[in-house]
């Protein structure tokens, strides 16, 4: 880590200097990279550790409800930070702009191919359980534990 | 047509073929939604997650992100060795990844919890399985990468062909940004 | 010893049953032939070199519609043995067919059909067709062009191979539906052939969409924007976005389903957690974008046919643009309708349905510009213009079937009934097919370099067209009686018999259109000296391909032109741009031809062929082998070749010469 950290500050003053503007926005500087993977990581402990902590509790601390978006919250962020930092998505050129509209509609179909899965199969699921499955189904639903 | 208007055409059709893959790897995670507890009596996600394992692996993957995203600056500031060496080091840490995930499949697998107990696990192998196959496909992509630069050394086509690799790498550790949260993550919430 | 080197290949697999045997016999009997004829007429290295090897899309272009072709007649042999056993089999009589026997080839016939000759026709007219009319020399990538076309033959050969290895073919319908396509209920090779036939393909045709969408986008003349393109172009656009949308959905469910019959995992089976609607659920996710695929580009073909035939510009520019675009957003949000019966309940079903009604309303903007066209223009009546007003009819009608089963207390009745057979055969057939026959008719002196015979083109429109309705009517009524799909014996007491029978009379009439279209190719050939095209531009057509000679030079354009607006080359005709003599020629850049996509394909075909079989060290020699190619390919820096300015001047001037 601390060769990291060493390597790239000593890059940093060359690199610096050896582009353009432009250049930086479509490739990158050291510094756009080690901001985005010193933010990648914060993420990723800020999802990871509520999450420990919640299991260490035996699912007392912090509850399904709020740890889920959280964590998804937090993995949507970091999904963000690579994109801009890493793979150049939020630049100005016409190359940037004609790969962030194939994202985009690449995330369309993503969300849904996901979502209408779990919503189609959830619903199918709910019609085919039988009586005694059905009931546990509601029992699991609301929460009610013998 | 002169090989810049090619490195441009070359480098926005991999995207398209790389939003391909993430339609694949949609598809992946949209089964291992709906399979994740048909667990037919065996182990559920909550038993397979191990918080500081699967924090190592996601923290070497990402610092491979990190590595090979100075590789390509080393590239494109025409700095060979450089290169080669955090080239190099990008393929250690997918080399301690694979290790790391290949070890959790082969305790799985040992303890009789393998793809063919349940329709939970056969997605779970499936799904970080496809993954780590994709990120072998890159160790080995890597390594004939080195091997070009070494022989030939930063051309216009060899510093194309590291561009690409790096798109893919970075568009693999995203996709594990999301493995890490929907599968691992969400089993140790719920 | 044997199970490590050969799998699970026996004898047993040899064929043995009447069908596999006069199968095999053929497909020998024509491959010999093929071998025998190159031999004798010493063409090997003319054809290895011209055609086999070329990255030419034009010349890739027609091997897919040869390929396509022969695998319509396949597919053809196929339904007619299905319309005779439905028109016989009725009562005390069994027909000439088994049940299980009967089951693959429904089967077959819908794979072949839609994978092998929808797509590959379409493939070979885009391929033809869209560099020239962008004002491009080729496609982004040459050698993935290449290769996709390998990997379409290796598919093909993949899904006739059944034929001499293997004797069944999967018995479970056109999409395999789990769990009859797991191992407990389809034990034998037959599905994973399906597989493996369709994957191999698959792979290609993905390869071809992420080709074909980064061409259109990026190597269009410059001048064309977006909004100057012709209609064609845009709806290969659109149809390639789909590709790319959704095969890769049909990859992860073949490789599911193979995992499952594999290797023992449990996504789709009976037990074990495995939910076999999910299957269901996945495999229409790609198959309801897959039909919208087939039938974009042939909505393009009728978008170029109407205008040059009306001699009018394309009614509606704009919103025939936004209507393909719309088609396309809402293709991929339709796909349970395919499955309301399967009980995902009253709020599912009731949205599908809704975005299914919905998408009808774009289709119908589109055929009414079409009649816009057609109002006040000058309508010249040649064989295209035929096929296009056959399509409106035959796909109104099924146009409005379709909205009807959009509706899910009606679905609930007409699923997997005859009614929903004819509904999509009248798609198909009168949408995409008739698209191809229009493009074909349309294209072909452009391709070919003399004109076809329009009196042959005219009999066998008619004669499909009435063997078209023969058909299909009574399979709509049928379906309102209640006839069901797929069935091999009925009972006389049904009061079906009469109409499948008028069914099968109408596979005769379609027969002979078919006799006449290949009579239209070969007499074509015979008069071409006095039937040559010799100003390129025999339709009076008003976009870019019409530009280039007939057949027009391997490089295209011998200089790009500038575009300045929609309908180029009309433009270009009536402003005299062509005739300055003042050319201004500049090195021409083309790829070489290579042998790669053959080999890669090669080795891929022994990687499916493999797995179906088992046969673990044949499927690392093919991926091994597949990968060690594409790596030899990337270490080859020479891929391209130059022809100097100079050169291009004296080609351009022997051409001009002999006009």
């Amino acid at each position: 880590m601390d060769l990291y950290i060493y390597n790239s500050l000593s890059f940093w003053g060359y690199f610096m200097k050896s582009q353009t503007q432009t250049e930086k926005s479509q490739h990158g500087s050291v510094r756009s990279y080690t901001i985005g993977f010193l933010l990648s990581i914060i993420l990723t402990f800020a999802a990871y550790i509520p999450v420990v902590i919640h299991q260490n509790s035996y699912h007392q601390t912090f509850s399904h409800e709020l740890l889920i978006p959280l964590v998804l919250f937090f993995a949507l962020l970091q999904l963000m930070v690579q994109l801009i930092f890493f793979l150049h998505l939020a630049g100005s050129g016409s190359s940037a702009r004609w790969n962030l509209a194939v994202f985009i509609s690449t995330v369309c179909i993503v969300l849904v191919i996901v979502i209408g899965s779990v919503w189609i199969m959830s619903h199918l699921n709910y019609n085919m359980m039988s009586g005694s499955n059905m009931n546990k189904y509601i029992q699991n639903q609301e929460g009610i534990h013998k | 047509m002169n090989k810049h208007d090619n490195n441009d055409k070359t480098i926005f059709g991999f995207w398209v073929y790389l939003m391909t893959d993430l339609v694949m790897f949609a598809a992946l995670f949209a089964a291992f939604a709906v399979l994740r507890n048909n667990t037919f009596g065996g182990i559920a996600i909550r038993d397979i997650f191990n918080p500081p394992f699967v924090l190592i692996e996601t923290l070497i993957l990402l610092t491979s992100s990190f590595s090979i995203g100075l590789t390509i600056l080393s590239a494109q500031a025409n700095k060979k060795t450089q290169t080669i060496f955090f080239l190099l080091t990008t393929f250690a840490l997918g080399v301690s990844f694979l290790t790391m995930e290949l070890i959790e499949f082969s305790h799985l697998i040992h303890d009789g919890n393998s793809f063919q107990r349940s329709a939970f696990l056969s997605s779970f192998f499936t799904l970080v399985g496809t993954h780590g196959l994709h990120i072998t496909a890159g160790l080995v992509w890597m390594g004939i990468l080195i091997i070009q630069v070494l022989g030939r050394g930063l051309t216009i086509s060899t510093v194309r062909k590291l561009t690409l690799l790096t798109l893919f790498w970075h568009f693999l550790d995203i996709v594990w940004i999301f493995i890490f949260t929907i599968v691992y993550l969400f089993g140790g919430i719920l | 010893m044997m199970g490590f080197i050969f799998g699970k290949l026996t004898f047993a697999a040899l064929p043995h049953e009447w069908y596999t045997i006069g199968g095999a016999y053929s497909m020998v009997a024509m491959g010999v032939g093929v071998l025998v004829v190159l031999t004798y007429l010493k063409r090997w290295k003319w054809l290895w070199r011209q055609w086999l090897t070329s990255t030419d899309p034009k010349k890739i272009g027609m091997m897919y519609i040869i390929v396509a072709s022969l695998m319509f007649f396949r597919g053809g042999l196929d339904a007619g043995l299905i319309w005779l056993q439905q028109a016989l089999s009725a009562g005390g009589s069994h027909g000439f067919l088994s049940a299980d026997h009967f089951q693959q080839i429904f089967t077959a016939h819908g794979d072949i059909m839609v994978f092998f000759v929808t797509m590959g026709f379409l493939f070979g007219l885009i391929n033809l067709i869209v560099p020239l009319q962008i004002g491009a020399r080729d496609l982004a990538f040459p050698f993935l062009n290449s290769l996709g076309f390998w990997l379409y033959v290796a598919g093909a050969v993949l899904i006739n191979l059944f034929f001499v290895l293997g004797g069944n073919f999967a018995a479970t319908g056109w999409l395999a539906q789990a769990p009859l396509s797991e191992l407990q209920y389809s034990p034998g090779v037959g599905v994973d052939y399906w597989i493996w036939s369709l994957q191999v393909s698959g792979l290609g045709t993905l390869l071809g969409g992420i080709n074909l969408l980064v061409t259109i986008l990026k190597m269009r003349a410059p001048g064309m924007t977006l909004m100057k393109m012709p209609l064609f172009v845009w709806t290969s656009l659109c149809s390639m976005v789909l590709v790319i949308s959704v095969f890769p959905i049909l990859t992860v469910t073949m490789g599911l389903l193979f995992l499952d019959r594999f290797a023992g995992f449990h996504f789709f089976t009976t037990g074990f957690g495995g939910n076999a609607m999910m299957y269901t659920n996945l495999i229409w996710m790609w198959g309801h974008p897959e039909v919208y695929i087939l039938i974009l580009p042939a909505f393009g073909v009728y978008s170029e046919v109407v205008a040059t035939f009306s001699q009018k510009r394309l009614a509606g520019y704009i919103s025939m643009v936004c209507a393909t675009i719309a088609i396309t957003l809402l293709a991929l949000s339709v796909w349970l309708h395919h499955f309301f019966t399967m009980g995902a309940g009253a709020d599912v079903n009731a949205f599908f349905g809704m975005m299914t009604m919905v998408i009808a309303i774009p289709t119908g903007a589109q055929v009414f510009n079409w009649l816009f066209t057609m109002y006040k223009g000058r309508i010249r009546f040649f064989t295209p213009m035929r096929w296009f007003l056959g399509f409106v009819s035959t796909f109104t009608l099924g146009g409005v079937a379709g909205v009807m089963m959009a509706v899910p207390p009606i679905d609930f009745q007409v699923h997997n009934s005859l009614f929903l057979v004819a509904h999509f055969h009248t798609m198909i057939i009168g949408g995409a097919l008739f698209g191809i026959f229009a493009g074909f008719t349309y294209w072909f002196p452009k391709v070919m370099g003399f004109r076809l015979n329009e009196r042959l083109g005219r009999y066998a429109f008619w004669c499909w067209i009435v063997g078209f309705f023969t058909s299909f009517v009574p399979l709509y009524i049928l379906g309102f009686m209640g006839a069901t799909r797929r069935l091999d014996h009925y009972d006389v007491s049904t009061g079906w018999q009469p109409l499948f029978m008028v069914s099968a009379a109408g596979l005769v009439i379609i027969a002979c259109g078919v006799a006449l279209q290949i009579a239209q190719v070969i007499m074509s050939i015979k008069q071409r000296k006095q039937n040559l095209d010799t100003t390129g531009d025999p339709w009076n057509g008003r976009t870019l391909e019409w530009s280039t000679a007939s057949p027009p030079p391997f490089y295209n354009f011998a200089i790009i032109p500038k575009v300045a607006s929609r309908d180029a080359f009309w433009e270009m005709k009536f402003s005299d741009a062509r005739a300055s003599k003042d050319k201004h020629y500049e090195d021409i850049v083309l790829s070489k031809n290579t042998a790669m996509g053959i080999y890669v394909a090669g080795f891929v075909f022994l990687v499916g062929f493999a797995l179906v079989w088992h046969i673990i060290w044949l499927a690392l020699v093919g991926l091994f082998g597949a990968i060690a190619c594409v790596i030899i390919r990337t270490f080859d820096e020479e891929t391209e070749y130059v022809i100097p300015a100079a050169e291009v001047a004296k080609l351009e001037a022997g051409r001009n010469a002999n006009e």
